[in-house]
């Protein structure tokens, strides 16, 4: 009697983990960090790229607006957090720093906020590249 | 530049933060939107709530 043999009902997953780990995956993370939305750009999440290019971007712009500060060295340890920070939006961030933008030391309730703004800015577009990444290892299924 | 009111920039705050929130800890569009939209209201519930408890304190 002729038997066939029993494939395991995850034969396709292995296939599948080895498919999402081809290429460079750390494409859609350096993309991610450099332009807003950009990972999920490329990861073909044209909606959730959008709303996180828009999310960061615009919150870039309104500390600007309020004359935010663009860390430009590190003094100390708080200019060096805030330089951090600042560092995850960028291009936005190289940018505005060759352009000149950006307030004085903050003198201002305001200005404050728009440091802050600059700067929690970059801090979520580490998470939104660093999520990019997880989608495109597979870490995060969809 | 623009002077947006306190109460102002914590909504604008909110609103960008919970957005991005919702998008990177969730995995569906449903479930994004409802983790965005609890993070927006804790984050003005927050705001509003330790207002009131400095100004009480202040007095």
């Amino acid at each position: 009697m002729a038997t066939t043999p029993n494939k395991p009902a995850t034969a396709g997953k292995p296939a599948a983990g080895k498919q999402a780990q081809q290429g460079f995956v750390y494409l859609p993370l350096i993309a991610g960090w450099l332009v807003p939305g950009g990972g999920h750009f490329l990861l073909g999440k044209w909606i959730r790229g959008t709303l996180l290019a828009i999310s960061i971007v615009a919150m870039f712009a309104l500390g600007l607006a309020m004359q935010g500060k663009l860390y430009a060295g590190a003094q100390d340890i708080l200019d060096m957090l805030g330089m951090a920070g600042d560092l995850g939006n960028g291009l936005l961030f190289i940018i505005s720093r060759a352009l000149g933008l950006g307030g004085q030391p903050v003198q201002t309730t305001i200005a404050d906020y728009g440091t802050k703004f600059i700067v929690v800015a970059g801090l979520l577009n580490i998470i939104a590249a660093v999520d990019a990444h997880n989608l495109r290892t597979g870490r995060k299924s969809s | 530049m623009i002077h947006p009111s306190h109460f102002t920039a914590v909504l604008l705050f909110s609103v960008f933060a919970s957005t991005v929130f919702g998008i990177t800890m969730r995995d569906t569009p449903r479930r994004m939107f409802r983790y965005g939209a609890y993070c927006f209201i804790l984050f003005v519930g927050s705001a509003i709530v330790l207002s009131w408890v400095m100004f009480l304190i202040a007095r």
